[in-house]
């Protein structure tokens, strides 16, 4: 009985390496908080903060795998993201009346806004690198700057807040007293990128141009559309980010959130997205947010430790699984080459 | 033969420097007459002046990409560097010369450098992600570990460094005056060296070809694995190089101040004409890239625009300037696709 049950798990294992190696790293870090902080740490509140708080940059982050797939980067998911949400506190001061309440149809309509605000971001993206050929790092990055410095010419620099109250309630609210809404909308997007990825032509066509564009040219296939849709549902994924950032904080700032940008990509790397393209999970990518959401929840439970080591250990841990990768990869070449040794020996 | 050297007369120039020197002059004119104060000795000696600390992280960045990398920990890099030898120097009481300090950041960012050219060069892994979670790592150590915090005083060495001049002009209509910092040598010794080595030595040439294509590079010989190591070995010490400038001529050691420069300085490289896929550049390029985003930033007074349309400005740069050298690239390949002048093509790169 035993046997079937270990050799399922190492071909569980096998198929997927990567994923499950962190997933072991998640169960250690939770049997560690068991074994220290196991009052603080397993309470239902404590869960449903971790789950309000990481949709603002697993939402982007999703959107960097896109990007990532096809080989490019995109760093400008924060410019997008609080130029989103910039716009959209302004459209909803001006929705809110005299006695500070405003309708349930403006939050609809401004998560519609924001949506068409990140798809044009996106397209400007998209355009930029796909038919003005910039390289993908350099295109975002002075989309970045674009974007943000817009924010800051509209704002000054100053926080964004006077709106209704109605939003950041409506968003903070617990579907069933229970799930939090940013987790519901982080799910949602999460789910249609998978199906995108997973169950449409347009998936494999992505994975195709981020192995190899050249083939995937040759097979016919329109690079320049594949890579606007890309971007164009990164900077919605983004602007999405940016509503949840607006709830969160209740308000809207040029300089919200500008860790996220390398944040974004240090979980997409470590949720096994491959930097040159072509390889890469919706999986994998949500097991790293819950990770680095739980690392750094638990590492603040120990108040002696500086919350400075946080991006000590991130970086840490981002080159340890990228060495990690490495070994693992070239165990088969080496078993290859010692099998080649024996057969010419015996020849 | 007459037709093929007509055409070349009239053809436009396939290097994207001639483009940025032309885009900065264009700016440079429309500066001067706005306000009449552009061309003038002491705003001229001000640009050159904030010019020195990213012209050197633009000498390392430079060689790092020319290697086919990236690197986005320098700023990181550099200022844990700096940190550590001010706390250092601090502690000891020092009062000898900027000699020593110098010397000590180098060492410093040396083995720092090392640490990235480990993983890049002899575990093969991509230079973007092993410098994004390095430059979590120093920051870690610096704000973490050593605690960091601002330091209001430096070494009097370090001090008298910073604000010593070559010379001193003066604005006959104002009546600024501007010194030159004695640092701008440092600058000007850095991209001697630089050039030198990138020109003149088999280590430099090897940058090339391992950014060019690492199998042929293998293939002919040089030691890939090992000129990726030296290039971030070298890179780390120049960064080093650029924060204790830093620190010396703002009188104080700030240890968070220097973050996020790196995207502006890349940018600044790459539209100079540098590659992003590695092996071709120019290091003139590189330094007129580098001053026409210094110019941006600095001039944003003289021409009456309020500081915060900065950030909009030199993004609409980076994606003008690199959609231009992006440009210039394409066509190249279009041409030598169609096979004309395929050999001066080939000749001129």
């Amino acid at each position: 009985m035993k046997k079937p049950l270990t050799s399922k798990l190492s071909t569980m294992y096998r198929n997927d390496p990567h994923q499950w190696r962190l997933v072991i790293l998640m169960i250690v870090w939770m049997v560690f908080m068991a074994l220290t902080r196991f009052r603080k740490f397993y309470t239902l509140i404590n869960f449903q903060t971790m789950s309000s708080q990481f949709p603002e940059f697993g939402l982007m982050a999703l959107g960097v795998m896109l990007t990532m797939i096809t080989g490019g980067i995109d760093l400008s998911v924060v410019g997008t993201a609080n130029l989103t949400s910039i716009l959209m506190a302004f459209m909803m001061i001006g929705a809110t009346d005299a006695s500070g309440s405003m309708s349930g149809g403006t939050i609809i309509l401004a998560f519609l806004l924001a949506i068409v605000i990140g798809a044009a971001c996106g397209a400007l993206n998209g355009f930029t690198i796909s038919k003005l050929r910039i390289p993908p790092i350099l295109a975002t990055m002075g989309a970045n700057e674009l974007f943000s410095g817009i924010c800051m010419v509209m704002t000054n620099g100053n926080a964004i807040s006077k709106f209704s109250r109605r939003y950041a309630e409506t968003i903070n609210n617990k579907l069933f007293g229970l799930i939090p809404v940013q987790l519901l909308i982080f799910a949602a997007m999460a789910a249609v990128v998978w199906f995108m990825l997973n169950k449409t032509s347009y998936g494999t066509k992505l994975y195709l141009l981020g192995t190899s564009s050249k083939a995937a040219w040759f097979s016919g296939i329109n690079n320049t559309g594949i890579l606007m849709k890309t971007y164009i549902t990164s900077g919605i994924c983004a602007a999405l980010g940016g509503m949840i950032m607006l709830a969160n904080y209740n308000s809207a700032r040029a300089d919200y959130g500008s860790v996220y940008t390398l944040q974004c990509v240090l979980i997409v790397v470590l949720g096994g997205v491959n930097p040159n393209g072509g390889k890469g999970k919706v999986s994998g990518v949500v097991l790293a947010i819950c990770l680095l959401r739980m690392l750094e929840t638990g590492i603040n439970r120990f108040p002696k430790i500086s919350s400075y080591y946080i991006s000590l250990i991130w970086g840490g841990v981002l080159i340890l699984v990228m060495v990690l990768n490495y070994f693992a990869e070239r165990r088969p070449e080496r078993e290859i080459r010692k099998m080649q040794k024996k057969q010419a020996a015996k020849a | 033969m007459n037709k093929t050297l007509e055409k070349k007369k009239f053809s436009l120039p396939h290097s994207s420097e001639p483009y940025v020197f032309l885009v900065l002059l264009l700016l440079c004119i429309l500066i001067e007459i706005r306000s009449g104060q552009f061309f003038t000795a002491n705003n001229i000696v001000d640009i050159c002046s904030a010019m020195i600390v990213p012209g050197l992280f633009a000498a390392g960045t430079f060689m790092v990409i020319i290697s086919g990398g990236i690197d986005i920990s320098f700023p990181a890099l550099a200022s844990l560097a700096t940190y550590a030898t001010t706390r250092l120097m601090l502690n000891m009481n020092y009062e000898g010369g900027v000699l020593i300090p110098i010397l000590i950041a180098l060492a410093i960012g040396a083995v720092l450098g090392a640490f990235n050219g480990l993983f890049i060069g002899y575990f093969d892994l991509p230079a973007m992600i092993v410098t994004l979670g390095s430059s979590n790592v120093f920051k870690g150590i610096m704000q973490g570990a050593l605690k960091s915090k601002q330091l209001a005083v430096i070494p009097v060495g370090m001090r008298t460094y910073g604000t010593s001049a070559l010379f001193t002009v003066q604005n006959s209509q104002s009546g600024l005056t501007s010194r030159m910092p004695v640092a701008f040598i440092s600058l000007v010794l850095v991209y001697a060296v630089v050039y030198f080595v990138l020109h003149f030595t088999m280590f430099g040439r090897g940058i090339f070809a391992v950014g060019g294509n690492d199998i042929s590079a293998h293939r002919a010989g040089i030691h890939v694995k090992r000129t990726k190591f030296l290039v971030y070995v070298f890179a780390g010490m120049i960064a080093s190089l650029a924060g204790v400038t830093r620190t010396c001529m703002m009188q104080q050691c700030h240890p968070t101040n220097m973050l996020g420069m790196e995207m502006n300085i890349i940018a600044g490289v790459v539209l100079g004409g540098t590659a992003m896929a590695g092996g071709s550049g120019t290091l003139i390029g590189c330094v007129l890239g580098t001053l026409l985003i210094v110019t941006v930033e600095n001039s944003m007074i003289l021409l009456g625009i309020s500081t915060t349309w900065k950030s909009v400005f030199v993004g609409a740069i980076i994606l003008i300037g690199t959609a231009i050298s992006a440009y210039q690239s394409t066509r190249k390949i279009r041409k030598k696709k169609i096979g004309e002048d395929a050999k001066a093509e080939g000749g001129a790169a």
